[in-house]
């Protein structure tokens, strides 16, 4: 992975005492709270329901068993003990005390860690595959790419206050497990007839209000061009987006008022005007970087039958919860934080620290997060895996459901959440409660669940191929449902499938589409595949048969 | 009598805003609002003091339609917390119209938490908001030693990941 240098390690340093002496200034009543919002916001700290939050930046989703260690650590320490790992490839700490930030932030910089625009209207952190240099469907490997799109956006001068957030996703597979096409800026890896490394460019999707997908503006951009390019982008947005109305800001509402051949028209006379002072981004950096994320030494290793002779439980977890890997003998694990009873995405310390430990024994020191709010093991010896399930099950980790109903993403909600209008944990507990036998879930397949507390959508709802946003109703909490919604090389916004449900109808509305999708399917469909050919409303009809029922 | 930060010194403001009643020393130049230079063209042409122009956050560089160098300096607008067009004005100015008179960031939000990116966009000369210490945002020009985007100005000597 990525080491920093001293230019690195100087500019988080800087970041800190800037940030240390912000903190005082507010707290010594010298900024008031407008003044401060901005300045907090760019470095991850939200006020939230009941204490600050604080979202750490895991460049897309990379983290060493050390950066681990001390996450845990950090939040044994600062806060109770747990983190929630999001869509954003984060990590949220729910309770620090404000006054104590600061100093939390150098120690994160002691792992080479910061919380530099992981929110704010700014460029946040760059999202990749979690399976980058590892899937066996890969063109090349992402992250070389995404560590020089970090620097870059990092404290960038002239996208200091942008209209709104920005986000940005890197995939060199045509799987897309980044969720690229929701993003303001997606980039898919590509190689021209020469076998030169470049990228097809979308922009303008996005979640939130009117999520929308995004559209090619560029079919390939050269390597040598991936600043240059971006940078005329963002000056576009920056010039043109909206700052009048915080709902219309998304570059999405930008790219749709001109249309998206008049929004690349734009990004082009912008970039062709600005190449004599645009960054160019040196074929040194790019061997610089590249030369942190050249492949882990793998051992030659025969391909072997892992679950072979194993008892039912191991096979589960192996099927369910490993990944096939490019180098023979070598599997992905994907460590599951969707156990039933817990908050989706939530680990606690002693998680945190027992996986450093596990991932220093069997795979080359390194974690990662996938922006599904599981992390993930992804070197791991064929011959390893029995061990690594025994040590993950120790700690809870290894719920064999990856992929399958309670596979949920769900943001914080209300418990947390200070923009949330209703609560997702106890729902998703609901859920999992519903839910609760693994051999029903194996029967019903893949079906993703994704739920978001506010329209937001930093759950994904409207991906979800369930998706569940929390309204709030003459200040209850519902829910309204959608169906339909992926991502993963099919992107589809979900339709929603009527009128709100209350909190309490949510497991039996989900029953509900469950119990047509299995009268309905035809051999080896997925709920996505049933709907896909029926269409919502047979779900419809069985939903709102006997709402009083439901309810 | 106003003081800015120029150049990384606090000086005495030798330039007054059309509008603003002079101070009681004479100052240098005045700094007129691009509405006014278009509503009132031939007063405008016909002056002959020092004039500084100040542009708004839509304005496009693009459609000035002057000639910058008869401008001493132009202003920039920074009126609120978050609003950012500002700095690509600047970029824009200084990179693309090689703009070399003064460069100013004037408005309410001009604090010294913003002068290191304002720097680095090309602003050499702050108006900075009614309160605030001018001692602290010189400081704050010293912020940073380094800088992962090419293209700082050369009065920051920052150590640069590249250059441009």
């Amino acid at each position: 992975m990525y080491r920093y240098d001293d230019i690195d390690q100087t500019l988080v340093a800087e970041r800190v005492n800037e940030f240390r002496d912000q903190t005082r200034r507010f707290l010594a009543g010298e900024l008031s709270e407008d003044e401060f919002r901005p300045l907090r916001l760019r470095n991850g700290l939200y006020i939230q329901r009941h204490a600050p939050m604080l979202r750490i930046a895991i460049p897309y989703g990379l983290l060493s068993a050390v950066q681990l260690r001390k996450l845990g650590d950090i939040a044994q320490r600062y806060d109770r003990g747990y983190g929630h790992f999001t869509t954003r490839q984060n990590l949220q700490l729910n309770w620090p005390a404000l006054a104590s930030v600061p100093d939390l932030l150098a120690e994160l910089a002691t792992v080479q860690m910061h919380a530099i625009q992981t929110s704010g209207n700014c460029v946040r952190n760059v999202t990749a595959d979690h399976l980058a240099g590892v899937a066996p469907d890969e063109l090349d490997d992402p992250r070389p790419y995404c560590e020089i799109i970090r620097q870059w956006a990092t404290l960038h001068p002239e996208f200091t206050y942008l209209p709104r957030k920005f986000k940005i996703a890197v995939t060199g597979s045509p799987a897309d497990r980044a969720a690229s096409e929701v993003h303001d800026v997606g980039l898919h890896m590509r190689r021209d007839a020469e076998g030169n490394i470049g990228f097809e460019v979308l922009a303008g999707g996005g979640l939130g209000r009117a999520p929308a997908i995004g559209h090619v503006i560029r079919d390939f951009l050269p390597l040598e061009d991936l600043l240059s390019y971006l940078e005329a982008i963002l000056r576009v947005y920056n010039r043109y987006g909206r700052r009048d109305n915080i709902h219309k800001a998304r570059i999405k509402v930008l790219v749709k008022s001109l249309g998206a051949a008049q929004f690349a028209a734009e990004v082009e006379a912008e970039w062709q005007a600005a190449r004599a002072d645009a960054p160019q981004l040196p074929q040194a950096e790019v061997e610089r970087v590249r030369a942190f994320f050249k492949p882990p030494p793998y051992e030659s290793l025969p391909d072997i039958d892992a679950a072979a002779e194993r008892e039912p439980e191991f096979r589960a977890w192996y099927r369910y919860n490993t990944r096939s890997h490019r180098v023979p003998g070598y599997r992905a694990v994907v460590v599951s934080l969707k156990a039933h009873g817990r908050p989706p995405g939530d680990m606690t310390s002693a998680q945190m620290a027992a996986l450093a430990t596990l991932a220093e024994q069997m795979s080359f020191g390194l974690i990662r997060v996938a922006h599904d709010q599981n992390l993930l093991l992804a070197d791991v010896r064929q011959q390893d895996l029995y061990a690594t399930w025994l040590a993950l099950r120790r700690q809870e980790l290894a719920t064999a459901n990856i992929g399958m109903l309670t596979d949920m993403i769900a943001c914080p909600g209300l418990d947390f959440c200070g923009l949330a209008n209703a609560g997702t944990i106890s729902v998703a507990r609901d859920i999992q409660k519903r839910f609760d036998d693994l051999d029903y879930l194996y029967d019903l397949g893949e079906i993703e669940i994704k739920m978001s507390g506010c329209m937001n959508a930093c759950g994904h709802h409207h991906v979800g191929h369930i998706g569940i946003l929390g309204v709030e109703k003459h200040g209850e909490e519902w829910y309204q449902i959608t169906l339909g919604g992926s991502v993963n090389g099919y992107t589809a916004l979900g339709e929603v499938i009527g009128p709100s449900v209350p909190q309490q109808a949510v497991p039996a509305t989900i029953e509900r589409i469950i119990e047509v999708y299995r009268e309905r399917r035809d051999a080896g469909e997925r709920l996505i595949d049933t709907y896909r050919r029926i269409g919502l409303a047979p779900f419809k009809e069985r939903v709102y048969a006997s709402r009083a029922e439901a309810a | 009598m106003r003081r800015v930060l120029k150049r990384r010194e606090i000086v005495a403001d030798d330039w007054r805003h059309f509008g603003e009643e002079p101070a009681a020393h004479e100052a240098q130049g005045l700094i007129v609002a691009l509405a006014e230079l278009r509503a009132n063209p031939q007063t405008w042409s016909a002056y002959r003091g020092n004039l500084g122009l100040r542009i708004g956050l839509a304005d496009k560089i693009e459609d000035l339609a002057f000639d910058l160098a008869r401008f001493a300096l132009i202003a920039v607008e920074f009126p609120a917390p978050g609003e950012g067009r500002g700095y690509t004005q600047g970029r824009l100015l200084r990179g693309r119209y090689h703009f070399a008179g003064e460069l100013r960031a004037v408005g309410a939000a001009v604090k010294r938490d913003l002068i290191f990116a304002l720097a680095r966009c090309g602003f050499d000369a702050f108006e900075v908001a009614p309160g605030e210490d001018l001692e602290e945002c010189a400081r704050a020009l010293g912020r940073y030693t380094v800088a992962y985007q090419p293209g700082a100005p050369d009065s920051l000597s920052l150590r640069q990941r590249y250059s441009a």
